[in-house]
């Protein structure tokens, strides 16, 4: 879908879900993903559709993901760092009302 | 410039659900539509479907709007067969909740007051105790209880809005973005003339449907319409998506098809200014983590606030002109809620040159000392 233009200037390397990506140094986490062929960053909420990035720019949070551990971040809004490990995330939401103490 | 039969002034809910009505019926219609700096309510509002508490004190708007959720299932059938749109049109039935017991009495007191105004003393709606609450609706927290009514439901109102606007070009209807009409112009041999505010003529119409929102009143004092209307802040807090916990609409607290959270509402009278302030969104957090604990275990992603287009009685303002019998101008702030009716009933009002008898409590007469008998 996407591909370079131009060579990679300064690689670096990160690893998504285990699979170890080229990146630029610069790049967001979601262009070098999208450079790398991944479009679907989001797992579906039951019933809806996979979600990937939309704006690129901050708006439209359809690129969250867990980087190094954190998760829900907008990953157009972070910069590759050498090592990062990057996962889809997990939709974490407990169904029952937590007691109150 | 195109001669057009009926001109629609607004590309909101109401302009668009009147516009797609009326391009239905085989009509050619033009919607006259701002750009994306308008004040558009309709790329803000809650999504809601909602017959709950609505209307006392004016029995018409209670029917007006049950019969508006009846007609919904058929309605956003129809858009989907006509666009392939999907608006996600739900009516499991909405859950008033009332966080203590001051809330509910006032909440009854309301319902009460709204059966007691029914032509047939038949208002539905069932009161809930916080154990039942819980039993039905789970995630609810320590609240007073609620009251279920059937007929209310919800949609993706962005979804509604774009379905309208493709159902409308698909079936021949001239959409005229970037297009704010300034001035109406009333011709002599019957009809109007449209024009911009650098004097530009946009067209000539047999009929003019005032559906402006805010923009309203300029446009109607030149047909002889009042449209009393002012704006009314509402602002909304979005969460992440999370999967479908909350299994039907409240009147705070809803879960989108696309499983984020919206919170609200909130009620605040300054201008035209669409800025939130953190105090409001705080006292809606506040409240809706109240009525759902597991909220507070999710991220905002954002907020917003939009503007209601509000009456000075909250109830709809629809009105032909009496000097220009062409002209019509409709405005309320349930442009979700009355989608269905707009697009299926009232549009046909403006085909057939009058708003029916039954629906004269509508008419902003309401508001003229002089319409009201005298006390003595």
């Amino acid at each position: 879908m996407f591909r370079r233009i131009r060579a990679l200037a300064e690689p670096v390397r990160i690893d998504f879900e285990g699979q170890a990506i080229e990146a630029d140094a610069g790049d967001s986490v979601a262009a070098a993903l999208l450079s790398a062929g991944v479009v679907r960053f989001g797992e579906p909420v039951p019933g809806g559709t996979a979600r990937g990035p939309h704006c690129l720019i901050g708006n439209c949070f359809d690129c969250l993901l867990d980087i190094d551990g954190e998760p829900g971040l907008q990953s157009c809004r972070v910069k590759v760092r050498p090592g990062m490990r990057i996962r889809r995330q997990a939709v974490e939401f407990a169904l029952s009302v937590p007691d109150e103490d | 410039m195109r001669e057009s039969e009926i001109a629609v002034i607004g590309g909101g809910l109401l302009g668009a659900a009147f516009g797609w009505g009326l391009v239905m019926q085989g009509r050619p219609v033009t919607v006259f539509d701002e750009g994306d700096t308008a004040i558009r309510s309709a790329r803000g509002n809650f999504g809601l479907v909602w017959v709950q508490g609505k209307g006392r004190g004016m029995p018409a708007y209670a029917r007006w709007t049950l019969e508006s959720s009846r007609l919904w299932t058929e309605f956003a059938a129809h858009l989907l067969e006509e666009t392939g749109v999907d608006v996600r049109f739900e009516r499991p039935g909405g859950y008033m909740i009332c966080l203590d017991e001051a809330e509910m009495s006032a909440n009854l007191e309301t319902l009460d007051a709204l059966r007691g105004e029914a032509r047939d003393g038949h208002y539905e709606f069932e009161v809930l105790g916080p154990d039942t609450l819980k039993a039905r609706l789970p995630p609810v927290g320590e609240v007073a209880g609620a009251t279920w009514c059937p007929h209310d439901g919800h949609c993706n109102p962005l979804r509604l809005l774009r379905a309208l606007h493709q159902g409308f070009v698909d079936r021949g209807g001239l959409y005229r973005p970037l297009c704010r009409i300034r001035h109406i112009e009333p011709l002599g041999r019957g009809g109007f003339r449209l024009s911009l505010a650098d004097g530009k003529v946009a067209c000539e119409a047999d009929k003019v449907v005032i559906c402006a929102g805010h923009g309203a009143k300029p446009l109607g004092a030149q047909v002889d319409l009042d449209v009393p209307v002012h704006p009314d802040q509402g602002q909304v807090l979005v969460t992440e998506r999370a999967p479908h916990v909350l299994t039907a609409p409240t009147n705070c607290v809803r879960q989108t098809d696309e499983g984020a959270f919206m919170l609200g509402p909130s009620s605040r009278d300054v201008g035209l200014d669409l800025g939130t302030d953190p105090g409001t969104l705080k006292d809606i957090a506040r409240r809706c983590v109240r009525a759902f604990p597991l909220l507070a275990r999710l991220r905002v992603q954002r907020t917003w606030a939009a503007l209601r287009v509000m009456t000075p009685d909250g109830f709809p303002v629809y009105q032909q002109s009496e000097r220009y019998p062409g002209a019509f101008s409709f405005a309320c702030h349930s442009g979700v809620t009355l989608a269905a009716s707009h697009a299926m009933t009232a549009a046909q009002w403006v085909l057939e040159g009058r708003i029916p008898d039954t629906w004269r409590p509508f008419h902003p007469e309401r508001f003229h000392v002089q319409t009201h008998q005298g006390a003595g």
